[in-house]
């Protein structure tokens, strides 16, 4: 590490004032505090210093997201080689996944850092570390098949519109991969939904198999419930999907590691599960009895296994800064977001990735909720206050 | 917007030229420092729904400059002899019946742009930019410069609906005008026609970026807001 040091240590003077790349100081920045821990003090006043700031927040999450990641690359090789019937060993299965997934993460990082460098070269502000998780997130939520150039203009999307445009990292009031996806999936259908979750690149002297259908099991869902896959299936994630949903287990992992490290709210999560859970059943009691595969039938807690909704409460709805801010608030906010996935992928066939809709909606409404909690405590206060004086 | 300007007290200059200084100023400031779309923020609504392709926005354009400035024109001519208390039904009288030649016009010789763009003419009427000109312009000021600042405004109208055009037609269906402009081969490349561009949000992205742009040329608008 001692060479990494006197190199920063020999080219600081060009970027400082005065220096040759004094526009560049941002980007030298960037690179040297993701380095080294930046060598400012405080000039006057006491402050209080804690170790975890912005970076070793998003480094968290980031590490709460290697499960999904990992388990994404082996599935992604398993339906492929399932495709062609192929018995293969779990590393083949996994080397295959991983070249196809690692292009997709290089093009989205590659874009909007590209993106986020130019800006706060531009701007003058310095480069924030939001983008180390939203551009490991963009591609966890596409679909292997996905064109690279598709990718790169998501992920330039999400920077541009997502965040600079408001001010940067931490003004963004949506969560800018959701944006990025949802932003793909309505300019580019065709690559976004339907038969297109399984890599069928060939393979040589195989055929794809008699009854191969490429469909997630949203689009099943939505036909006949009654064909989805069993629920441990659905649950251990063997199943065709965007790279990182399909597996609730590594889903969960991540979520213990960033409820333990308190970087995710455990109450988003909760009221997630809960809001879908009570909006489940409460379809399952009002289900038409005349129509015994209508898709109100299905029973509640598949909704947790469905899609990417586990992936999506953990990673996406947890985001501390589009996601509502007060304790109560977030409450409501995580219920509203579980029970609107679930009136969204039982009534609206169009839509079958819901959870994306309903989060994004729900960051759009976080600030109301806030400003009404808000509200509701400064009355409950005067009241109280009003009741003592009398 | 709306101020309930009194005519104006009618005091004798000497004669204007017809196009002095002020004259320009109220031609060219809708353009750019005044547009009604990206400062004032009037007339979203039709920037929304007719800029999928260039062709019918750059009718629409047309049909908004010819309605507002001479609607601009009669009322300020009228400015004198209509009482205050019925302005707006004067007004709408007038604007309907311009709206109603160009939508007859339309008919007569564009009949299958007519088909698409009818209803969107009909409401030309409730435009905010026409209406806004006439109670805050057309009121108080000559017939002459009333006339150009409704060119000025409508043409304002039209650069922001024909740019949002472009780029959405060019990316949406690969095409201006109906011409095919991105070439085959970047489609065998593996190019394909962005479908957000076909909804209305896209209208709105870009706008939005259009403003953005426009303040960081424009320095004067930075504190408007």
């Amino acid at each position: 590490m001692k060479f990494l040091e006197d190199f920063f240590n020999k080219t600081r003077p060009h970027f400082q004032k005065g220096g040759k790349f004094e526009r560049w100081y941002p980007a030298f920045e960037a690179l040297e505090t993701f380095a080294f821990t930046p060598p400012l003090t405080t000039h006057d006043g006491v402050h209080v210093r804690d170790s975890i700031d912005l970076k070793r927040t998003m480094f968290t999450v980031i590490v709460a997201m290697i499960p999904t990641l990992l388990f994404g690359m082996w599935n992604v090789g398993y339906q492929h080689y399932q495709a062609y019937g192929m018995e293969m060993s779990h590393l083949d299965y996994f080397m295959f996944g991983f070249w196809k997934v690692l292009p997709i993460i290089v093009v989205s990082y590659a874009a909007g850092l590209g993106v986020e460098f130019l800006f706060s070269v531009l701007r003058g502000h310095s480069v924030s570390e939001g983008y180390l998780v939203s551009g490991l997130l963009i591609p966890l939520t596409m679909p292997v098949t996905v064109p690279l150039w598709m990718v790169a203009l998501g992920a330039i999307f999400c920077t541009l519109i997502g965040k600079e445009i408001f001010g940067g990292t931490g003004m963004n009031f949506m969560n800018p991969a959701l944006l990025a996806r949802a932003f793909l999936f309505f300019a580019f259908p065709a690559y976004m939904s339907g038969d297109i979750w399984t890599d069928l690149s060939p393979e040589a002297g195989h055929a794809i198999v008699d009854g191969y259908s490429g469909a997630t099991n949203l689009v099943t869902f939505d036909e006949n419930f009654r064909n989805l896959p069993s629920p441990a299936d659905m649950f251990w994630g063997f199943e065709q999907g965007s790279i990182g949903e399909t597996s609730v287990a590594a889903c969960l992992i991540g979520a213990l590691i960033l409820v333990g490290t308190g970087v995710g709210s455990w109450r988003i999560m909760l009221s997630c599960v809960l809001g879908a859970l009570f909006m489940g059943y409460l379809f399952n009691l009002l289900a038409p009895a005349s129509m015994p595969n209508h898709a109100m039938h299905t029973p509640g807690y598949y909704h947790l296994l469905m899609g990417s909704f586990a992936f999506g409460t953990v990673y996406m709805a947890t985001d501390p800064v589009s996601a509502a801010h007060t304790e109560k608030g977030k409450w409501f906010y995580g219920f509203f977001i579980g029970a609107l996935t679930v009136i969204l992928r039982v009534f609206n066939p169009a839509y079958p990735e819901a959870v994306m809709l309903s989060i994004l909606l729900m960051n759009v409404f976080a600030p109301v909720i806030d400003h009404l909690v808000v509200e509701q405590h400064i009355k409950s206060r005067l009241k109280k206050s009003k009741l003592s004086r009398a | 917007m709306a101020t309930e300007t009194a005519p104006a007290p009618v005091v004798e200059k000497k004669k204007e030229p017809l196009f002095s200084k002020k004259n320009i100023r109220t031609l060219r400031d809708p353009l750019d420092d005044n547009n009604p779309i990206t400062v004032q923020v009037l007339g979203i609504c039709s920037a929304l729904a007719v800029t999928v392709q260039v062709k019918p926005a750059l009718i629409m354009a047309l049909g908004v400059i010819f309605v507002a400035a001479f609607s601009n024109l009669i009322i300020s001519l009228l400015r004198h002899s209509i009482p205050t208390r019925v302005r707006i039904i004067v007004q709408l009288i007038v604007i309907a019946t311009l709206v109603t030649i160009v939508d007859q016009v339309l008919k007569a010789y564009m009949f299958d742009v007519s088909k698409k763009l009818s209803v969107f003419v009909g409401l030309i009427i409730t435009n905010c930019i026409v209406m806004g000109r006439l109670e805050a312009f057309a009121l108080g000021n000559k017939p002459w410069p009333s006339f150009l600042d409704g060119i000025g405004n409508g043409v304002g109208y039209g650069i922001i609906l024909v740019v949002v055009a472009v780029f959405r037609e060019l990316f949406g269906s690969g095409t201006l005008l109906g011409y095919q402009v991105i070439p085959q081969w970047a489609y065998n490349m593996g190019y394909v026609n962005n479908g957000l561009m076909m909804l209305p949000p896209a209208a709105l992205f870009i706008i939005g970026l259009y403003i953005w742009a426009q303040r960081s040329w424009n320095k004067k608008l930075v504190n408007v807001s």
